[in-house]
């Protein structure tokens, strides 16, 4: 399968010029049933990557009420530390199992972004807790630019290639509908973690701690929680399931790169906001929907407007689905939470 | 242009009527300084005024509207490309430029409401990730609509835009005065942006302390109260995003004039966040606070490309970071520094009532009614 476009700001002819939209190779000389199918499992791929990074939008703003813009580029930082990790694991020990050697990389990434996760919680955002309203949301803006940046200075601006450690060659389970076993490994990794996310928020003290502090701070912290440590937290878990989510998200496409977090960070807000912001299954279910509406549009866009628009036009559904709920259900799917919170 | 008065050190607060004086002269003889330096300063310079006139405009949406809007420089772009569809050799129309001014202005206001209407009800963060939305889909648009009929390009973007042309008089051409002196035209485009960012000012100080600059400020602190007391925020929020998006519209038929060239490139989010940064750099709902960050924000990235090149040369050896980096890493720090440790920016809106005389004075008389 060839990589189609991997982030916004980049379109695919750039990437690599002979690659052909994957859904045209697809649609060739097969029958519309297995096209389906085959978009259906494209969409759940990107989906369930878009659901975990959802989550940590989803976490951060159910308790401070704050949109973490630069939770995308956390992403980012994830899949290219752990890109850097693998590469100097290459050099060492080029014998390495590639299961190891993944797992860590994705280790040594999952710790550098909670790393993160808590300085930026730590330096910027809990000085502005109680700020003017737009200002954590510029700052978070700004922090977001800043970690591209740096990003930028470290591993420069061209395109990594992504080592695949686990086999890309597809697999055929029905005739005719492809599924690489890194795509597989995207969807059980992230439905795993989802389920420990909930058992970690439904089942343990921090997770009790959490919810009361996303009901009401100050009372949370009369009943004796630490509601300080506890949002510290909650940016700490985030930032970890949106290191693996980077990694998946560069494993599938082959592709790494400075700005890739953008994308896949504005489509998981609106993964969040689709399945309710603030809320858990929310977020990991609108992830779900979006990653398959979008496959599915970037499928059947050329058919549906005569040829006009065609599969470069893909990352407009995800805006045009945040507009439509925003503006006919801005609860979302499963949410009960208002709109309008400053 | 009592409050930028007001903003010059020292002088502002002993003689405002110097401090006036002092910007006047400072904003005519500063493209004469710049020429010491080289042409491309002066360039630079025009570049800045630009830089102004949609600082002011976003700050009419970000600043006294409240609306926070991540998707400004699309309107930029609205302006750009309606200017180089009506006036280059792409689909080899050449309307005057008085013509195409309103034309791109009005689309771009069109863009404004188009874009207002749907998220009338949005508040803060909400708004301003669908206004980026927004700004990301015509670009996304910009990008592709080369295939299958070729409206703009993709993205090897217009180039050869007819120049601004005043009643006859090519502003691209140098200006021969006598038998050996002429003025570059880099001049003639910045002293003709100047009076374009002097009337803007005036037009936007008049705005501010109107009914409408009022009612806006009421809105951004309080939206509920001004509805209650009889505000109509619908149709105030529409026409902070409309005359926001005209004046994006309006440096976006300037910018693709004085340059010749527009491509999707230059209307990147970057260039949506900088605009941003120089509003929220200079202090949020203030003219003289977009003015001052749009010019620091403008000529800091260039100066340090100058500096900062040959010095990394000199040191390293090699250029560490290249100019397009600095300015990234200055604007990112400008904007997480300003709002963690001078939220109201440079030059603090609050500060208005203070000194501008007009203004208090005004708001007595209303009060006395």
């Amino acid at each position: 399968m060839t990589p189609r476009s991997v982030v916004g700001v980049m379109p695919a002819r750039l990437m690599d010029p002979t690659a052909a939209p994957d859904w045209r190779l697809v649609r060739l000389g097969r029958g519309i049933m297995e096209t389906l199918i085959q978009q259906l499992i494209n969409g759940l791929v990107i989906g369930s990557v878009y659901a975990l990074i959802a989550l940590g939008y989803t976490m951060v703003y159910g308790i401070l009420g704050l949109i973490n813009f630069a939770h995308g580029d956390v992403l980012m930082v994830g899949a290219l530390v752990a890109l850097q990790t693998m590469t100097f694991l290459m050099g060492m020990a080029p014998g390495m199992s590639p299961l190891v050697m993944l797992s860590i990389a994705l280790l040594v990434a999952i710790v550098v972004c909670m790393l993160l996760g808590f300085t930026m919680e730590r330096l910027a955002y809990r000085r502005l807790r109680n700020a003017p309203r737009l200002a954590p949301l510029i700052t978070a803006i700004g922090v977001s630019f800043l970690l591209q940046t740096i990003a930028m200075i470290i591993w420069g601006r061209n395109y990594h290639t992504y080592p695949q450690l686990i086999s890309t060659t597809p697999l055929q389970p029905i005739e005719g509908v492809f599924i690489t076993p890194v795509q597989i490994t995207i969807i059980f990794g992230s439905a795993a973690l989802m389920i420990g996310l909930l058992l970690l928020v439904n089942r343990t003290k921090i997770g009790r701690a959490m919810r009361a502090t996303a009901e009401n701070h100050r009372v949370a912290s009369l009943m004796g929680v630490d509601t300080n440590a506890v949002i510290a937290f909650t940016f700490v878990i985030g930032a970890g399931l949106a290191a693996v989510a980077g990694v998946m998200f560069a494993s599938n496409y082959g592709i790494a790169h400075y700005g890739m977090g953008f994308m896949p960070g504005l489509k998981a807000f609106t993964a969040a906001v689709l399945g309710g912001i603030g809320n858990l299954g929310g977020a990991m279910l609108g992830g779900l929907v979006l990653g398959v509406v979008e496959s599915f549009g970037a499928g059947y866009i050329e058919n549906l407007t005569f040829g006009f628009l065609n599969s470069s036009y893909q990352d407009i559904f995800a805006f045009l689905i945040l507009g439509l709920v925003l503006i006919f259900r801005p609860t979302g799917l499963l949410g009960e939470r208002v709109s309008d919170r400053a | 242009m009592n409050e930028l008065a007001a903003a010059v050190p020292w002088l502002g607060k002993r003689n405002p009527l110097a401090a006036r004086w002092l910007i006047i002269i400072l904003a005519i003889t500063a493209p004469l300084v710049a020429w010491q330096f080289g042409k491309s300063w002066v360039r630079i310079l025009d570049f800045a005024l630009l830089y102004m006139l949609l600082a002011m405009g976003l700050n009419l949406v970000v600043g006294f509207a409240g609306l926070l809007d991540l998707g400004y420089i699309a309107f930029y772009a609205v302006g750009a490309y309606t200017f180089a569809f009506l006036a280059s050799p792409h689909f080899d129309v050449h309307l005057p430029f008085w013509t195409i001014l309103p034309l791109g202005a009005g689309f771009a206001a069109m863009a404004g409401i188009m874009l207002g209407f749907p998220v009338l009800r949005l508040r803060g963060d909400y708004l301003a990730i669908v206004t980026l939305g927004f700004g990301e889909i015509v670009r996304i648009f910009m990008l592709n609509l080369n295939y299958p009929v070729n409206i703009t390009n993709g993205p090897q973007g217009i180039n050869m835009i007819d120049p601004i042309n005043l009643f006859g008089w090519d502003l691209s051409r140098n200006l021969q005065i006598g038998e050996n002196f002429s003025i570059n035209s880099l001049f003639l485009y910045y002293y003709f942006f100047l009076l374009a960012v002097a009337g803007s000012i005036v037009f936007v100080h008049r705005l501010q302390i109107s009914r409408v600059g009022r009612a806006w400020a009421a809105m951004r602190d309080d939206e509920l109260a001004a509805k209650a007391i009889g505000i109509n925020t619908r149709n105030m929020k529409l026409l902070a995003f409309s005359l926001g998006a005209t004046f994006g519209g309006l440096s976006g038929c300037l910018f693709g004039a004085f340059q010749g060239f527009v491509s999707p490139e230059s209307f990147s989010l970057m260039e949506s966040i900088a605009v941003l940064t120089m509003v929220v750099f200079g202090g949020m709902g203030n003219i003289a606070g977009a003015l001052v960050g749009a010019f620091v924000l403008a000529l800091l990235p260039e100066i340090l490309r100058d500096v900062a090149v040959p010095l990394q040369q000199t040191l390293f050896g090699h250029v560490l970071l290249d100019p397009e980096v600095l300015r990234m890493l200055l604007l990112s720090l400008a904007m997480i520094l300003m709002m963690l440790l001078r939220p109201a920016g440079l030059i603090p809106a609050r500060a208005r009532y203070s000194h501008d005389h007009h203004l208090s004075n005004k708001l007595k008389q209303e009060a006395a009614k």
